[in-house]
């Protein structure tokens, strides 16, 4: 059942990339290494502090709106705390997310490599991601207050208000440049880096996303860093671009806008789906279903996502032409989507389901998704989407796909890299009562606000009128059981890297993709020899003699 | 393959294939940057064509196509240090690409005179000479400011890089089998006589 004809694993002298030895030691062999696999650990750690910081502001959002009125903050600093809540979340968080740590951890050793195409490159990266969360940092410290546009920082608003929007422009600039810099480097590491006989339908499906994912990073990234410019421009200098006074249209802000950010949301979700596709065969014990779809899926998402941007400004003001050309699009991205769902569905038919907690994140994350993809149909409708615009029902669906969705992806993939990340266990145990309670936290959290977006609960407002309380309330209680397992988490995963069982299995799941026939943890450069890829990934045989069931305890 | 030769080769890995494909990527994500401008000037050309037409009039075509000249010129001279060094001709490739850093001077100077002289007049942004004028003509001359002003800082930026290039080359880091830097550099500094090439026409040729 090998896939590979060279053994590929290392004699057992190599020192694994942990213990690694380079020209630097210390911290310093780790800030200045371009090893892909340390670069992805420290991505890793920056996130997760970045990440637990967004979460610690949802929060406190949540905890404001408890009850109408004030309950714990002015409404100055409601602003500022969604506005630094979406920006750490979209451009720390989400948007770097799954490429920038298991991304780079295992593109290159999924496709057969012993790095990425552009090591130094990939650090630079790092560091302009690290700049970018620097400047956010600043922002929210130095006097004149941290931004209060949200994070769409639209105009005119952008341009008149007095708080620190220069920096947090600057910060997101920094990041997008980070982002095109990883894109770049895994475009050309998938043409470049395969192992012999690795054709492009040997490709593990992971890779077809992260490839697809760093198209639209490297082709959609360079819009919103010339429209961030052009808004500090605005601020700097008054030229006017924007500006209805001086003849500038503040709708072709929001055009330029969308044209990055929508293809955003799908830089976000993308990833995910291809963890998604990668970890239901490993725990169906069976061969994907439809691998060639989900790879041109993701292709074919990554291309109509790219178009249909003006769906988020339908009650902005353009023609019925593009308002209908828009919203046919906009309902087009929901097939290859789907196909992508149905796809999962159909392996698991008949599979040896195996529910460890990588599978049921994943499982997790196809229901959610999938409230949320539909509910993202509905709003593509042009008279659903003037009913609930700017609602808590967008926020909804908003939050169902990218942390029901991605976040959910992310939290799959690092159960199931975890073992191969760090050569340890987590707690297995804990990890499914986590589980259960972010998953029951999560609806509990963001389904009320369905409900009320649909009856007329504004988003970002601060306040609300009394007949909406009860759902407020709920979706607060909500956000107390989701940070519950989200703390059950981080103490698991610290825990598990500091002193978690020792594995040495080289494929404690039985997955069949490259990275489980290398040493856990890999060594420095991966492979001791480039293997040479025989057969396609993913050829699970039900009832072979070697069949590993997934033991779980 | 011997796996000692392999870890020698993974130690000097070099693919200039792969070098030139990042390199056109990161090409595609700067036409893109200027893209967005470009939308945007299309945009306000279609609004207020009459008074692009007018705003257009103020500037010097002779002065813009002389910098034209100038910035081929300049593109044709770091091609020919490209063959140059292929060619295994160090000194003659040394020479162009200071020639070529000197042309990019002149055009930056040029450009420096020619705004100067709009600031004389009164023609920047927020100025009030500018705001008395029509919305076609301020959203004009901002959007000239800010295009010709990003062509230049990329023009400055290639002009650091071939300063770079002729260094490693006279250091030997750029031999005439190891030159895929410099034709990176070369591909640049194309890109930014291509933008140039639309900015003349749309900004100078209007009239």
């Amino acid at each position: 059942m090998s896939s590979v004809a060279v053994a590929t694993g290392s004699n057992g002298h190599e020192p694994s990339y942990l213990d690694y030895k380079g020209k630097h030691s210390g911290i310093l062999g780790w800030i200045l290494s371009t090893d892909h696999k340390r670069i992805g650990l420290l991505y890793l750690c920056a996130l997760s502090v970045f990440f637990l910081v967004g979460v610690t502001f949802g929060f406190l959002m949540r905890l404001e709106l408890i009850s109408p009125g004030r309950t714990i903050m002015d409404p100055q600093t409601y602003n500022s705390i969604f506005t630094l809540h979406g920006v750490i979340m979209i451009f720390l968080f989400v948007v770097p997310g799954l490429p920038a740590v298991f991304g780079n951890f295992f593109l290159p050793i999924l496709i057969g490599a012993k790095d990425v195409a552009f090591p130094r490159i990939n650090l630079l990266s790092w560091y302009l991601y690290m700049l970018g969360g620097l400047l956010a940092v600043i922002s929210i410290l130095l006097p004149g207050g941290p931004a209060d546009t949200g994070w769409t920082f639209y105009i005119p608003y952008a341009v008149r208000t007095n708080t620190n929007v220069m920096l947090a422009l600057f910060a997101a600039f920094t990041l997008g440049f980070s982002s095109i810099l990883t894109g770049l480097n895994f475009v050309t590491t998938v043409h470049r880096l395969r192992a012999p006989g690795m054709s492009w339908f040997k490709m593990p499906l992971s890779v077809w996303s992260l490839y697809a994912t760093a198209w639209v990073q490297i082709l959609a990234t360079p819009i919103i860093g010339i429209t961030l410019l052009l808004v500090a421009v605005e601020r700097l200098l008054g030229v006017g671009i924007f500006d209805p006074a001086l003849g500038g249209d503040p709708v072709l802000y929001q055009h330029l806008f969308w044209i990055y950010s929508h293809p955003a949301v799908y830089i976000m979700i993308l990833p995910a789906m291809g963890v998604v596709s990668e970890i239901i065969p490993v725990f169906a014990r069976r061969t994907i279903f439809g691998y060639k779809f989900i790879a041109f899926s993701s292709i074919a998402i990554a291309l109509f996502g790219s178009l249909v941007w003006a769906h988020h400004m339908f009650t902005a003001g353009m023609s019925n032409t593009s308002q209908f050309l828009f919203s046919l699009l906009t309902m087009l991205v929901a097939i290859p989507s789907a196909i992508k769902v149905f796809n999962w569905i159909a392996t698991l038919y008949k599979g040896s389901i195996e529910l460890a907690t990588p599978m049921l994140f994943v499982l997790a994350f196809i229901f959610l998704f999938s409230i949320g993809g539909l509910t993202g149909v509905m709003q593509g409708i042009l008279s659903v989407d003037i009913q609930v615009h700017d609602t808590s029902f967008i926020v909804a669906h908003f939050h169902y796909v990218m942390f029901g969705g991605t976040g959910f992806g992310f939290f799959a993939a690092m159960h199931y890299w975890f073992p191969k990340m760090f050569g340890k266990m987590y707690n297995r145990k804990l990890a499914k009562v986590y589980f259960w309670l972010l998953f029951v936290g999560f609806n509990v959290l963001y389904f009320p606000m369905f409900i009320m977006g649909w009856l007329g609960m504004p988003r970002r407002y601060y306040d609300y009128l009394p007949e909406f309380h009860s759902y407020h309330f709920i979706s607060t209680i909500g956000s107390w059981i989701l940070v519950a397992g989200m703390i059950l988490m981080v103490y698991n995963i610290f825990k598990s890297v500091l002193k978690g069982t020792i594995i040495t299995d080289k494929n404690p799941w039985g997955g069949e993709t490259l990275e489980w026939r290398i040493d856990t943890p890999p060594i420095h450069e991966n492979f001791i020899e480039i293997p040479v890829v025989e057969t396609d990934p993913y050829q699970y045989k039900m009832n072979e003699p070697d069949f590993k069931k997934v033991s779980d305890n | 393959m011997s796996t000692q030769e392999h870890t020698a080769a993974a130690h000097v890995h070099r693919d200039d294939v792969g070098s030139r494909m990042g390199m056109w990527l990161f090409l595609f994500t700067e036409l893109l940057l200027f893209g967005g401008l470009f939308l945007l000037y299309s945009v306000y050309r279609f609004t207020y064509a009459d008074q692009f037409h007018i705003a257009a009039k103020e500037l010097n075509t002779i002065v813009g196509a002389f910098n034209t000249a100038v910035l081929l010129t300049s593109s044709l001279t770091m091609a020919l240090s490209i063959v140059a060094i292929q060619r295994n001709q160090k000194l003659l490739s040394i020479v162009l690409q200071m020639i070529t850093i000197l042309l990019a001077l002149f055009f930056m100077v040029n450009k420096y005179f020619e705004w100067t002289a709009k600031f004389h007049h009164g023609i920047y942004p927020g100025s009030e000479e500018l705001l008395s004028r029509q919305p076609g003509e301020i959203l004009f001359f901002g959007l000239y400011y800010v295009m010709t002003g990003l062509h230049g800082l990329h023009v400055l930026v290639g002009m650091v890089l071939i300063a770079v290039m002729a260094r490693m080359t006279r250091q030997g880091t750029i031999t005439h089998n190891n030159y895929v830097r410099l034709e990176n550099t070369g591909l640049y500094w194309h890109l930014v006589d291509i933008i140039w090439i639309f900015l003349f026409p749309l900004f100078y040729l209007i009239t």
